[in-house]
C-alpha cells in the first residue's frame, strides 16, 4: 500500500473570513507540506489551526486563495469525492455506533464501490496494522471497545482507502497521558510503514514536538507565525509570540526531541517468580549500581521491583513483595514524558518495552541529564 | 351484568367465530392503516423539520391540539364531512398518530452523535447517504419506541370508531355487547384489544431488537 503514500499539499494565500467578522479567521496563509510528512497546526485558541486543517477537505470553504492536494486544486473536484480520498480523524473518533469494527473500517472503501472480497482482506489488513486482532474484534460494536481502541479504529477508518492525506484533529486529545503516549508511539510507527502526508492539528506544543516534521505555528488571527523543525523552532524562535507561546521551559522541551531510543539501554537484572532469594541477592550484590531486581511475568512483562533488603533467606523470593515500578516506557517515548512517569516513582528507573510489552533495558536519570548535556545546543 | 347470564357464554363465542375473526380483522387492518400513513405524514414533517428547524415548534404546537381533541368529539366534528365511515375514522385515527411519531422521529435524529455527524461529513457521506446509511439507523430505537407508543394508543381508539359505525372489535363491545346487555360479547371484544395491543407492542419490540442489536452489545471486556 506504500504506492499511495503522501502528496505535497501546499497553501497558497489562503483567507477565511466569516461574514460579519471584522478580522479574519485564518489570514493569507501560505505553506507547503512535504509529501509523507507530519505536519503539525499549534496555536493557541482562535489561531485559525482547526480551520485551517478543515478547509483542506472543504468542511470549511475558504474565502481567498488556493489549496493543492498534488498540484490539484481541492475545488476542482466535488466536496464529497474529494473528502473520500482524504482521511479524518477527530478527538471523539466518531465511529458509527450501529456498525462492527469490520464495517466501520469499510465505510469509504464501500462509498467508493470496492468488492466485497477486497473490502474484506483491507478491513483484516488494517486491524492487524493497528493492532487490533481482526478475528476479535471485527464483529464487534463501538461500545464492546476501551477509548484506546476505538481511536486505533478510528485510525484505520481513515487509511481504509488509502488516501495520500490524513486529517487529524486532536486525535489523542482524550485519551488519559499514559495512552497518549502510547497511542502516539504506535502511530509514528505506523507513519513509518505508510508515509502519509498528515495534517495534524493541536493544541499541545509537546505534542506537536513528538509528532511533527514540521510544526506551523499560528497566531490569533489566523496568521502564521513559524514554520519550521521543532528542532529549529525550538533553537530559534522567529518572534517573541513563538517563544512566548513554545514556553519559558525550552531547555526542557528539548526534552521532547529526544527519544528513549537515543539513549544506552542499562541491562535490568530480571527474576522470575519462583527463582531463590539467595541467588538474586548474588547477582544483585555482584553489580553494586541498582540495588533493585526487576520481576518479570511469564511473557517477560515487568510486575515491579524487588528491593535486595528484602530479599531475606534461601526460599524462593516473594513476588508480592515488590514495589510497583513506573509505567513502562517505548523507544519512541520522548524523554520528556520518560522524566515525568520515573521521576513519580519511588524508584527512579524507567523501564523499555517493546509493543508486546516485553522489557528490552532500563534508563536513568543521570542517562537523560547526560544526554541533554551533549545534545547540540539550542 | 344479567342475572342468570353464565359469565361468558362460550357457545356464543364458538358460534360467532366468523364475526370475532372479521371485527379482529378489521382492527388491525384500521390500525395498520391509521400507523402507516400516521408514519408516512410524520416521516415527511420531521425531514421538513430537519431542514428548517424553525418549524419544529409550530408542528409539534398544531399536531398536540389535535391529540388533545377528545375522540369522541373529533369524530363528531369529522362525520358532518366525511360522514360515518371508515374514511372519518381514519382521518382521527391519524390525527392522533402524528404528535408522539413527529416527536420521536426528531428527537431521535437529535439523538445522533454530533461527532458521528461529523465523521460522516468528513468522510465524503452525501447528505442522503448520511440520512439513511447513519442518521436514520442511529435513531431507530427511538423512532421505534414512538410507533410502539402511537400503535397501542391507536388499538385502543379503533374501539371507539365502532361509534361512527367503523367496526373493528369496538363493534363487539358496543354493537353486539353493551347496548344489547350482553356481557360476553363485550368481554370478548375487550379481551382481544388488550391482546392485541401487546401482541402489536411485543413485535414491534422484537423487531426493534433484530434491527439494532448494536443497541444491547455492551463492553464486557
Amino acid at each position: 500500500m506504500q504506492d499511495a503514500a503522501g502528496a505535497v499539499v501546499a497553501f497558497e494565500h489562503v483567507t477565511k473570513r466569516y461574514a460579519g467578522a471584522e478580522s479574519p479567521a485564518v489570514d493569507d496563509l501560505t505553506f507547503t507540506v512535504r509529501a509523507g510528512e507530519i505536519c503539525v497546526l499549534v496555536g493557541p485558541s482562535g489561531s485559525g489551526k482547526t480551520t485551517t486543517m478543515k478547509m483542506i477537505n472543504r468542511l470549511i470553504e475558504p474565502t481567498g486563495g488556493r489549496i493543492t492536494i498534488g498540484g490539484d486544486d481541492v475545488m476542482s473536484l466535488p466536496a464529497v469525492e474529494l473528502r473520500r480520498r482524504i482521511g479524518y480523524v477527530i478527538q471523539q473518533v466518531g465511529l458509527f455506533p450501529h456498525l462492527t469494527i469490520g464495517e466501520n473500517v469499510s465505510v469509504v472503501p464501500r462509498l467508493i464501490g470496492w468488492k466485497a472480497r477486497r473490502i474484506a482482506e483491507r478491513v483484516d489488513e488494517l486491524l492487524d496494522l493497528v493492532g487490533l486482532e481482526p478475528a476479535t474484534f471485527r464483529e464487534r460494536y463501538p461500545n464492546e471497545l476501551s477509548g484506546g481502541e476505538r481511536q486505533r479504529v478510528g485510525v484505520a477508518r481513515a487509511l481504509a482507502a488509502d488516501p495520500p492525506v490524513m486529517l487529524m484533529d486532536e486525535p489523542f486529545g482524550a485519551v488519559d497521558p499514559i495512552r497518549r503516549d502510547r497511542l502516539q508511539n504506535e502511530f509514528l510507527r505506523l507513519q513509518e510503514k505508510v508515509r502519509k502526508t498528515i495534517v495534524f492539528v493541536t493544541h499541545d506544543v509537546d505534542e506537536a514536538i513528538k509528532m511533527a516534521d514540521r510544526i506551523a505555528i499560528l497566531a490569533r488571527g489566523g496568521v502564521l507565525a513559524q514554520y519550521d523543525t521543532p528542532q529549529a523552532i525550538l533553537a530559534s524562535p522567529a518572534s517573541d509570540f513563538v517563544e512566548r507561546f513554545v514556553g519559558a521551559d525550552r531547555g526542557l522541551k528539548r526534552l521532547s526531541l529526544a527519544r528513549v531510543r537515543d539513549l544506552t539501554l542499562i541491562e535490568p537484572i530480571v527474576v522470575h517468580a519462583g527463582e531463590s532469594a539467595s541467588d538474586v541477592r548474588r547477582r544483585l550484590e555482584r553489580t553494586d549500581e541498582i540495588g533493585y531486581a526487576l520481576l518479570l511475568d511469564e511473557k517477560e512483562r515487568p510486575l515491579g521491583w524487588i528491593d535486595q533488603h528484602d530479599l531475606d533467606g534461601d526460599g524462593p523470593i516473594d513476588p508480592s513483595a515488590a514495589v510497583p515500578g513506573p509505567t513502562p516506557v517505548q523507544a519512541e517515548t520522548t524523554l520528556r514524558d520518560a522524566l515525568s512517569v520515573m521521576l513519580a516513582s519511588s524508584v527512579q528507573l524507567g523501564v523499555v518495552v517493546d509493543e508486546r510489552d516485553r522489557v528490552v533495558g532500563l534508563i536513568s536519570v543521570d542517562a537523560i541529564s547526560e544526554a541533554l548535556r551533549t545534545a547540540p545546543a539550542t | 351484568m344479567n342475572e342468570g347470564q353464565p359469565f361468558i357464554r362460550w357457545d356464543w363465542i364458538i358460534d360467532n367465530l366468523d364475526q370475532i375473526g372479521r371485527r379482529l380483522g378489521e382492527h388491525v387492518y384500521m390500525t395498520l392503516l391509521a400507523i402507516s400513513i400516521g408514519f408516512a405524514i410524520s416521516f415527511a414533517l420531521a425531514m421538513l423539520i430537519r431542514s428548517r428547524p424553525g418549524l419544529y415548534g409550530p408542528i409539534i404546537g398544531f399536531s398536540g391540539i389535535l391529540y388533545a381533541i377528545p375522540s369522541v368529539a373529533l369524530f363528531a366534528l369529522l362525520v358532518p364531512f366525511t360522514g360515518l365511515s371508515v374514511l372519518s375514522a381514519e382521518i382521527a385515527l391519524v390525527s392522533y398518530t402524528l404528535v408522539i411519531l413527529i416527536r420521536n422521529i426528531v428527537t431521535g435524529l437529535e439523538g445522533v452523535p454530533p461527532d458521528v455527524i461529523e465523521a460522516a461529513v468528513g468522510m465524503g457521506y452525501t447528505p442522503s447517504q448520511r440520512l439513511w446509511r447513519v442518521e436514520l439507523p442511529i435513531a431507530l430505537p427511538v423512532i421505534v419506541a414512538g410507533l410502539r407508543i402511537a400503535t397501542v394508543t391507536t388499538i385502543g381508539l379503533v374501539t371507539i370508531t365502532t361509534l361512527i359505525g367503523a367496526g373493528g372489535l369496538g363493534y363487539l363491545i358496543v354493537n353486539t355487547g353493551i347496548r344489547r346487555f350482553f356481557d360476553t360479547s363485550t368481554y370478548t371484544g375487550v379481551v382481544l384489544s388488550v391482546a392485541l395491543a401487546i401482541a402489536a407492542d411485543l413485535l414491534l419490540l422484537a423487531l426493534q431488537r433484530r434491527l439494532t442489536p448494536w443497541a444491547r452489545a455492551r463492553a464486557e471486556a
